[in-house]
């Protein structure tokens, strides 16, 4: 699709960061929402005014890994699963630069999964956007670790047997001190969740649930994009003192908002930085 | 890259295995020869190691390659000088001394000892009697050997003892060489004149070292 | 560097790999522990932190080959070391390497194999892997120091050579040549030539970050330094944005193929020994080039002449001057501790009566000595009279 000349005009921010004469038209599905996590994450950054010089997007392989490519930043677009592990080197290298990493389900909790709970456990200052479309997209629809049981995918015709991950549970339980949930329906929600993640140092896990209607709606009869998109607004609530969290699992809703944050972990390269100021005296 | 003239002589050198038990110490005493020997005795030696997974326990063997001229034995089979500080090392390797070579044992472990020209001390009693801790029985075996076979000097073992331990632990380990070197050399002018005559001469007098 | 140079010191191999990055001017180690290699990130982990580098230690080796790739990106020279299982992982991210043009060093300290095989015992059997591990056609330099001394300096030669061209570069050492300890006086800074990746000259706007240059080497800017730019592990452009374009993409591997191609007198280092007037030649390379050494020195003091080829750079393969020693020699021995890996190279350069070119493959983990050398010389030499 190519960027509406009208609407880029009416936002600036976006125009300005993405790389509109070089990058388009994308190759996402029209309605997928991966352009409304791009946009979402641009709003984020173009609100804390940082300089597009000391971004880097960094993202692995599907869908959501092209993400970075359409950005006028540093992007790095690695191998699949292991993102992570190359931000982690950025970030170590250049402590001041603001790393970002846009995965999908598959990439960070399936082949990725190991450098997941471990960047998680270092509390490194990445602010990680895990795309969850409960699908891998970009292959044609197979089933993913976070594929709800029941449903079906091209590697499971019969209905997923298996148990799926909650990428936040998985997150704060190996150690991320900031955990957030949006969908794609809440758009300006999603901003903010990406801009208190950008503004958290350590490690932030931002999930956003997200439609893949050409492969896993198809299949599993939810609709068009449309459709898939009422329905994340229809079962959705915000995390609050109010909400019975329990119910609401039960009743299979998303449960939107800050899920978690510890601001007293201190931060992997702030604790490096000491190292190195003691010149490696013990 | 093509040398100009290339030297063809293969210059003299002793091979060392010093054997025994995984966490005996092999490893440090082998690399305080080698170090002796190629930094403070100006000759040139390769040290090398052979381990098991064990870090505790297991066979150990630590090797070393003396001599004035280049050493290109990275890993011998065939030994001039053998350490055993177990049963088991010197029943395992006896086989790997060259006619002629040296056994060197403690007798406090080795107790079958296959030849009857082997220098036997009781390094390891001597370690916890004289000493005051077994930990430097390895640093008793490597003055041993040198006090017998003169390859490398007792001012360059101390040296080496000096430069790679904690300043803490040196006097101990001193104390060990000088102890394990003195006994050696006893052994020596105790033999009999005929016995001290086969002993061959390990100490490369007369050869020219390669800096 | 908290090692003195220039006075005599007994290092391993090992250590000297350290020291040689150092020297070399890595500030960024990502690893992860395996026998026999660990050596290199102990010493990394305690020097890196002295002079304001990075050290960390990864979940994996494919993540810490991810995490030197990212360093090195954003400017810091980079590298890892693992052995034989580690290096199987990381041939993902050597094919990244070669494909973004990153410059990185891994040493792979080789042990036995195939899988965990013998962790503790030497080997030579992964010199085919590194040259093609990775799947695809890419560029690939090997270097195989057989001394604690060339364990230093071939280090430092390993980061200029990936500094200059873009390119992963591979520390083929072995158990035996990274566990042994050897005398050797370190060179001082000042005797170290260090080459750094070339930067851009141009305006971040008019910026390609895989240029097409006469030297076939594009200038590389780092993340965070104001230019702007996109790196994948898609065949891309010379801008770097994905491309399915076949002039495109046969441009960026003929590119890849040039690197090799267009430099085969910079990437070629060679030591050969007593070969002015050989008649017998015996090509070994690593830890076994010494034992080589030794027997071509037997062997002229029984009146063969006997010469040795040791390449120090193993890929690309010196093809020159074993072409030429070929052409010279009747007998050719290549004594590996694998099942002929580097023979295979020679044979396909050699227009020789069978049996000419024989290998001594020993299998057994104790090393291939000067005397088996020397008694399987003496074995073709009879034989062919």
């Amino acid at each position: 699709m190519v960027p509406n000349q009208q609407l880029l005009s009416k936002s600036p921010a976006v125009h300005n960061w993405l790389r509109v004469k070089k990058k388009f038209p994308h190759l996402w599905c029209p309605g997928c929402g991966d352009g409304i996590v791009l946009s979402s994450a641009i709003l984020a950054l173009d609100s804390l005014e940082y300089d597009k010089n000391d971004v880097v997007m960094v993202s692995g392989i599907g869908c959501a890994g092209r993400i970075p490519v359409y950005v006028d930043c540093n992007t790095l677009h690695t191998t699949h699963g292991r993102a992570l592990t190359f931000a982690t080197g950025i970030k170590l290298a250049k402590p001041h630069l603001k790393v970002m990493v846009f995965m999908g389900d598959g990439d960070a909790l399936a082949i990725g999964g190991n450098h997941y709970i471990h960047a998680a456990r270092r509390n490194i200052d990445l602010t990680v956007v895990v795309v969850n479309n409960n699908i891998y997209g970009m292959t044609g629809g197979q089933v993913s670790p976070t594929t709800p049981l029941s449903m079906k995918a091209t590697t499971a015709i019969y209905g997923c047997i298996e148990q799926p991950f909650d990428p936040c549970e998985l997150a704060r339980s190996a150690g991320a001190t900031f955990v957030a949930r949006s969908t794609v329906y809440h758009v300006r929600h999603t901003e903010d969740m990406i801009r208190k993640g950008l503004e958290h140092k350590g490690f932030s896990l931002i999930e956003i649930i997200s439609n893949c209607h050409t492969s896993y709606g198809r299949m599993n009869k939810l609709g068009d994009h449309i459709t898939m998109i009422k329905h994340m607004r229809d079962n959705s609530v915000m995390i609050g003192p109010q909400l019975d969290q329990e119910k609401a699992q039960a009743e299979g809703k998303y449960i939107l908002g800050v899920l978690h944050q510890d601001t007293s972990r201190p931060e992997l390269c702030e604790l490096y930085e000491e190292i190195n100021k003691r010149g490696g005296t013990q | 890259m093509v040398q100009a003239v290339p030297d063809m002589t293969i210059a003299p050198k002793v091979a060392i295995r010093l054997s025994g038990t995984g966490g005996q110490g092999l490893l440090l005493a082998g690399r305080i020869l080698a170090e002796a020997a190629a930094i403070y005795d100006g000759l040139n030696a390769v040290q090398s190691n052979s381990y098991g997974p064990e870090a505790r326990g297991g066979a150990s063997r630590s090797e070393v390659v003396i001599s004035p001229g280049e050493v290109d034995d990275l890993r011998c089979k065939r030994f001039d000088v053998l350490l055993c500080l177990s049963q088991k090392a010197c029943d395992a390797y006896y086989s790997s001394l060259v006619e002629g070579g040296v056994l060197i044992v403690d007798s406090t472990n080795v107790t079958v000892v296959p030849t009857s020209r082997a220098l036997e001390l009781p390094m390891t009693r001597m370690a916890i009697e004289e000493c005051g801790n077994r930990v430097v029985t390895n640093l008793i075996a490597v003055g041993a050997i040198c006090g017998y076979t003169r390859m490398v000097t007792l001012e360059a073992l101390v040296a080496a003892v000096e430069s790679s331990l904690r300043a803490d632990l040196v006097p101990m380990n001193v104390k060990a060489i000088k102890l394990g070197y003195a006994a050696a050399e006893k052994f020596v002018q105790d033999m009999s004149e005929k016995k001290r005559g086969q002993v061959r001469d390990y100490s490369f007098k007369g050869t020219q070292a390669t800096p | 560097m908290s090692i003195k140079t220039g006075v005599p010191l007994l290092l391993s191999g090992n250590e000297a790999v350290a020291y040689g990055a150092l020297a070399a001017g890595a500030k960024f180690y990502g690893g992860y522990p395996i026998t026999p290699s660990t050596e290199i990130a102990e010493v990394m982990a305690a020097e890196l932190p002295r002079i304001g580098g990075k050290f960390i230690q990864m979940e994996d080796e494919i993540a810490s080959l991810g995490a030197v790739i990212g360093a090195s990106i954003a400017g810091l020279k980079s590298f890892t070391a693992t052995s034989g299982p580690g290096f199987s992982l990381m041939q993902e991210h050597i094919g990244f390497a070669a494909m973004a043009e990153v410059p990185c060093v891994i040493v792979d300290v080789m042990r036995g194999g195939p899988s965990t095989g013998l962790p503790t015992k030497t080997s030579q059997s992964d010199v085919m892997q590194a040259k093609y591990g990775s799947h695809g056609d890419y560029p690939s330099i090997a270097i195989a120091p057989s001394s604690v001394m060339e364990c230093f300096t071939l280090t430092v030669k390993a980061f200029n050579l990936s500094e200059k061209y873009r390119i992963p570069v591979i520390i083929l050492s072995d158990e035996i040549v990274g566990h042994m300890r050897e005398k050797v006086i370190l060179p001082g800074p000042d005797e170290i030539e260090v080459i750094d990746r070339m930067q851009p000259e141009v305006p971040p706007e008019w910026y390609q970050h895989y240029a097409d240059t006469i030297t076939g080497v594009s200038p590389m800017a780092n993340f965070g330094e104001g230019y702007r730019f996109h790196i994948t592990g898609l065949t891309h452009d010379v801008s770097g944005f994905p491309t399915e374009r076949s002039d495109e993409t046969t441009a960026l591997l003929e590119k890849f193929r040039n690197k090799e191609n267009h430099n085969t007198h910079d990437l070629l280092m060679v030591d050969e020994f007593c070969m002015e007037d050989a008649d017998f030649c015996i090509v070994a390379y690593g830890s076994v080039g010494r034992s080589a050494r030794q027997a071509v020195k037997m062997l002229r003091q029984e009146g063969v002449k006997a010469g040795m080829i040791r390449p120090q750079i193993l890929w690309p393969f010196p093809k020159f001057p074993v072409e030429n020693m070929l052409e010279r020699v009747s007998h050719v021995l290549v004594p590996e501790m694998n099942v002929g890996q580097l023979r295979k190279e020679v044979e396909r350069l050699a227009c020789m009566p069978r049996g000419m070119i024989q290998g001594l493959n020993v299998l057994d983990p104790s090393f291939i000595t000067a005397e088996q050398i020397h008694d399987k010389a003496m074995e073709m030499i009879s034989k062919q009279k």
